[in-house]
Order: C-alpha cells, then structure tokens, then sequence
C-alpha cells in the first residue's frame, strides 16, 4: 500500500534542508519577498548558510532584513540560529555592468558598452532585464559556492515566465538576423552598414528616428565577440534552473484575480516543463468555531436582539470569507497538484521585522527544526 | 457629486494599482455604473488577463471589441470590452504608416525587436496611442483602461515622456507628444487610483501618486479603497456572560470560537480605521471606499453591489472643480 501523502508542510520542510535554489514566484502583492525571506531563515535555523535574494522589498522588511540600498554583494543578517542568514537587494544595472566588465575584451570595450545609450536602455529600466539579472546573480552565488541555499524572489512579471526566459532573451536579441545583418559589414570593411541592413532599417529609422537606430549600431559593433560568453553564461542559468537541486515555490493568495493570474502562472511552467515543488497561499482568513456558516447566520437571526447577534453574524462572516477563499484557491491547488499547498493564515500586521518573519516561518514550517 | 457627471468628467478612466489590490474588480464596477447610467462603455485590456471576462462570465477579450456585459434595464447601456496588445498596436501602426509592405518582414527579422530593445516604452506609447485614437474617434462616452500593475502603471504613462527623451524625430515622436497631450489633459483623462487598506499597499500607492503627479503630470481622481470590511458593531462582548444573559446554551468549544472571531474581526477594522486615516493624512484626494465581498464567486450581482458602493461614494463625494 502506498503511503499518506506527506503533510504539505513538511514537504516544505524538506525543500529547505535539502534543495540548493528555491525560485519564488507569482503574481505581484502576494508578498513574495516575505515567504522568500521565511524560508531563507527557516533554512539558517536548521543550520544552512541561506542566502534570499529580494527585488524591490517594502520598505520596512528591508529596513528590517538590514538592506539600506540596492548592493552587489550579500550583507550577513546576525540571529540566534545554527547557520547563516544572509540577504542581497538586487541592484539590476551594476550586476548587468560587471557582466559586460567580465566578458569585455578590454577596458576599451567595456567602456565603449557601458557609456552606449540602446545599452543603458537595456540595462536600466527595459522590462525583463531585471528578470535576466536576478537569474544571473543566483547564477553567480551558486557558482561561488559559498550558500547551501540560495532563495530568490522574482520580480513581478507581465509575462508568467520572464524570469525563466530572461536570461535567453538578450541571447535571441544577440542572435537575430538583423543583428548579423548589421555585424557584417564590420567584419568585412569599415563601412557603417551593409545594403541589406540598410533595406530594413531605413523605414524604422523613418519612424523612430536615425539616431535610434545609430545607437544600435554602434552598440551591436561593440558588442562584437562577447556574445558567445553571453550565450554560454545564459546556457548555465538554464541549466541550474532545470537542475533537480533546484526547487519552484509558487505563491499566492486567496484573491479571486490574483488567483487566475497565479494559475496562468502554473500553467506556464507546466508548459514549460518546470515542475512546481510547492504551492504558498498567503493570508488566508482563520476559521473559527466547526460549524457551518449558515448555521452560525441562522443563530444571529435568533438571538438578533441579544449581544450574541453580532458575535455569531461575525462568526458567519468569517466562516463566509474562508469558504470563499477555499473554492478560489481549489482549482489553483489541483492544478500544482501533487505539490503540496501551504495555508498561511493572515497575520495581524505586516511583516516587517524579524520577528514578524519567525513567526511567519512558524506558520510555514510548524515544530523544531530536525 | 452627480454619479452621471463624475462618470463624463474625462473621457478616459485610467484604473492603476499594484496587483492584487482588485484592479480588474474596481474597472469592472466603475464600467457597470456608467453603463447603468446610461453612458456607452469600453474597456480596455493591455496583458492579456482573462480575469475581466471571466468576472463578467464572458468570452476571453480579442482585439476586437465584444459585449462584456448587455444592458440588463430599460435606459442602461451595455459594457463593451478589448484588448489591446503592443505587438498588434506595433502592426497596426507600421501599416498605418506606409510600411504596410515590409511590416511583417520587419517583424520577423527581429528589426522591431532590436528597435523596441533601443527605444524604452515604445510599446506603451503603442498601445497608449491605440487608447488615444479611440478617445479621440469617441468610440464610448467612457473609456476604462485596465492599466498594468503599478510600478508598470508608472513606467506605462511615463513611457512619452521617456521616450521624448530618447527620439527626437518622427512619426513615434509625434504619437508621444499626442498620448503625453491626453495623459496631461484633465478633460480627457484621468487616473483613478486602486489600494487596500493594509500597510504596504497603502504606502505603495502614496509613491505611485506622486510619481504620477511630478513625473507624468497626470490629474489624479479619487483613490479607491477596496477590500473594506463591513464594519460590524456590538464585538466587544463576552460570549460566556451574554449566553447566560440570553439564556443561550453555547456548545463546547463555541465560547472560545466567538471570541476569537470578534477579536480577529476588532482588530482587522481597527488596523483598516488607522490605514485609511493615514492615506488621507498622506495623500489629499477624495477616497472611495469598496466593501470586501464575502461571496464564494464573482459575477454580475457582486460587480452590481460594488457598482452600488461606488455610486453611494460618488455622491458623498464635493464637487470637484
């Protein structure tokens, strides 16, 4: 006979005492960065050296984690737990500048990048980018080795697989016949542009400007010879994600339209062909009392004109608010499934210090760590 | 405030928050009061979610327009929805624009890749543009655009400004000029806020007020509150002694349910109480607020009663100038 299914908690549990990379993903608003950060120090009590990578955290959590400014490097977080907590607030231009410095031929080159303005485009605000970084520096902690568990949190995504894609997109973009169409001439004169680019790039540089298109030129040009560590780089961070080390958290909360978005999301990475190791709802409403929420209405009306009335109306309420939520999260939950799904209840206030993350953490992770 | 008049103050209704404040609920109910009230609706879609449809239990959207919801009384009219895309809005505009003929191929090569790559927010701008030649061509006496989630919502109306920046020549650059003419206009648009009464999202849409004010320039309308609770009275009471009071025999157990329950409750309504006080302490904009709906689904009666408390709020609401 088969076992019981394993409690979804302690499924958690495992990830974090074993896994080498948990990705945190969904919809944006779920709090993410917090479940990312729960899980970096859950992973520190059991005597891991965890790392959680955070992208925009609210303020006061990265008040509370230590992060006064976006960084390049890891800032140790001291506690009272056997391992290490460490956390990082990606900064998505200076890890995109030391890629370009790190590939570059020369500081000539390098320069002639990072001062291109289509670079500063892609490396500054162009969605996606920070995606293909935050992909990058768990590439980059991996490699050093110095983390048992890197965590990451991805930012919030237009499209489902941004971050998974990320780091293939500027390879397609290296890639793309227009690009080698541009590139040749370089190769074999000095002369600006071929004639077959010049076909097709003539009317874009009608609509957007010439100067537009200049920019990408002059960028493309000095890109010439790094894109194939690019490419070989981008090939590594597909290969870490798709490792077995590596686990997917989906989280959510029981919203009805961040619900559908977070479906969509599982969907995705099921197309994709990434497995989802566990499912967080966030903020669920707590159920009070074993009854029915109708009967507990059906007890407000009785007893109406005595105080009993609102308590059970209330009870009535909440139970409501939870039966709800449960059917909104029921086809999400069936979709991840065999993943197990986490219930973490609402908590009385935001989290934003580390004692609010211990007790997140205790919802997350009931018991002592083994 | 007349609920008719407030729904005609600007053409265009720009809905804006982070994801999961209810974004999609509040276009739903602002779209259905203007309807009931008579006023022709469209809304539009730029991600390509299909919780609107699903809200209305309609069809998925498509670029081209369908009815979300028909008129359901005498003198209402109907919800009208699309989407809009960057990547057909880009089509469209190329052919549109005399490269009818090489625009799939410019498409394919990847030329458009590397010109959007080079040029921030030109898809915004396609899509705003598309938004724009709507307004202007009066489709609907309402038009509510479902932006995407804040911290997008800014990059997306600062997309003409960043790219006026970046293009100095050009058909693109006149479309900015004219999406930043319509953002910037408050006869023609206006962006009304969404947040919930938590700590976070309130802080977060106090920032994306203001970065819509200084860096866009855009006239701000009310912000929305949603996801109140029904404030319920009568909690601070213990269940033991009103039992007894009442003569009520409480189960096992029942006692402690309904007084775990009124304290979670209590102190929910206290923490929404200091949340909305301090919006209005942060942020000097009229609010409107939106009750939580304890309904297991979501469809037309529920965007109805949400439809209900925009109108009450409308009304309670000065006349702005």
């Amino acid at each position: 006979m088969a076992g019981a299914p394993e409690p979804p908690e302690k499924v958690l549990t495992g990830l974090v005492a074993e896994r080498g990379v948990v990705v945190c993903c969904g919809p944006g608003g779920v709090g993410k960065t917090t479940v990312a950060a729960a899980i970096a120090l859950e992973g520190a009590r059991r005597g891991r050296r965890s790392v959680v990578v955070t992208i925009d955290p609210a303020r006061r959590l990265a008040d509370a984690l230590g992060l006064e400014s976006l960084s390049d490097t890891p800032s140790v977080i001291a506690g009272p737990w056997p391992g290490e907590l460490w956390a990082l607030m990606l900064d998505t231009k200076s890890t995109f500048d030391s890629l370009v410095t790190k590939y570059a031929s020369d500081d000539r080159q390098a320069e002639a990048i990072l001062g291109n303005r289509f670079y500063r485009n892609i490396s500054g605000a162009l969605s996606g980018t920070q995606e293909y970084m935050a992909m990058e520096k768990l590439y980059e902690l991996h490699d050093e080795g110095r983390f048992d568990l890197i965590v990451v949190d991805t930012p919030p995504s237009r499209n489902a697989l941004d971050f998974v894609d990320a780091s293939r997109r500027l390879t397609r973009l290296l890639d793309n016949k227009i690009f080698r169409l541009l590139m040749l001439p370089t190769r074999a004169s000095m002369k600006a542009v071929n004639v077959a680019g010049q076909t097709l790039l003539r009317p874009v540089a009608r609509v957007v400007g010439a100067e537009v298109v200049t920019d990408a030129v002059t960028f493309f040009q000095a890109f010439e010879g790094m894109e194939e560590g690019f490419r070989q780089r981008a090939h590594r961070v597909d290969a870490l994600l798709s490792a077995p080390s590596t686990a997917f958290v989906v989280v959510a909360t029981p919203r009805p339209d961040v619900v559908a978005e977070a479906d969509f999301f599982a969907t995705k990475l099921g197309d994709a062909g990434i497995a989802v190791a566990a499912l967080v709802v966030n903020r669920m409403h707590p159920r009070y009392g074993a009854e029915w929420a109708e009967v507990d209405r059906e007890r407000a009306r009785t007893l109406v004109d005595t105080p009993l009335g609102p308590l059970y109306d209330n009870l009535a309420d909440l139970h409501q608010l939870a039966d709800g939520e449960e059917a909104h999260v029921a086809d999400l939950i069936a979709r991840v499934a065999p993943a197990p799904a986490i219930r973490v209840p609402m908590l009385a206030t935001d989290v934003h210090d580390l004692s609010g993350l211990a007790d997140l953490g205790t919802r997350m992770f009931p018991g002592p760590p083994s | 405030m007349d609920p008719r008049g407030f729904c005609r103050q600007s053409r265009l209704v720009i809905v804006a928050g982070k994801g999961g404040v209810g974004k999609t609920t509040v276009t739903a109910a602002l779209a259905r009061l203007a309807a009931r009230l008579g006023l022709s609706v469209l809304i539009v879609e730029v991600e390509g979610k299909s919780g609107l449809a699903a809200a209305f239990g309609a069809d998925d959207l498509t670029y081209d327009e369908s009815v979300l919801c028909p008129a359901t009384a005498e003198g209402w009219a109907e919800v009208r929805a699309r989407t809009i895309t960057p990547d057909v809005a880009l089509l469209e505009y190329l052919e549109e624009h005399g490269l009818k003929r090489i625009s799939r191929r410019l498409m394919r090569s990847g030329a458009v890749d590397v010109v959007a790559t080079a040029t921030p927010g030109i898809k915004d701008i396609l899509v705003l543009g598309k938004v724009k030649q709507l307004e202007r061509a009066g489709v609907a006496d309402l038009i509510v655009l479902d932006a995407p989630a804040s911290g997008h919502a800014v990059r997306f109306l600062m997309s003409p400004r960043a790219l006026l920046d970046t293009v100095d020549v050009g058909p693109i650059e006149a479309q900015a000029t004219e999406v930043l003419d319509l953002v910037t206009d408050p006869a023609r648009c206006q962006v009304m806020l969404v947040t919930l009464p938590e700590e976070t999202p309130v802080n977060e849409v106090v920032e994306t007020a203001y970065a819509l004010e200084d860096q866009v320039g855009t006239n701000l309308g009310p912000v929305v509150v949603n996801g109140l609770y029904p404030v319920r009275e009568g909690l601070d009471v213990d269940p033991e002694q009103a039992a007894a009071a009442a003569d009520f025999g409480l189960r096992p157990g029942e006692a402690t349910a309904l007084a775990a329950a009124a304290a979670f409750r209590s102190r929910r309504q206290e923490l929404q109480r200091e949340q909305v006080a301090r919006l209005a302490d942060a942020l000097a904009l009229p609010q409107l607020h939106l009750p939580a709906l304890f309904d297991v689904t979501m469809g037309l009666p529920q965007i109805d009663h949400l439809a209900d408390a925009l109108c009450a709020g409308v009304e309670a609401l000065e006349d702005m100038t």
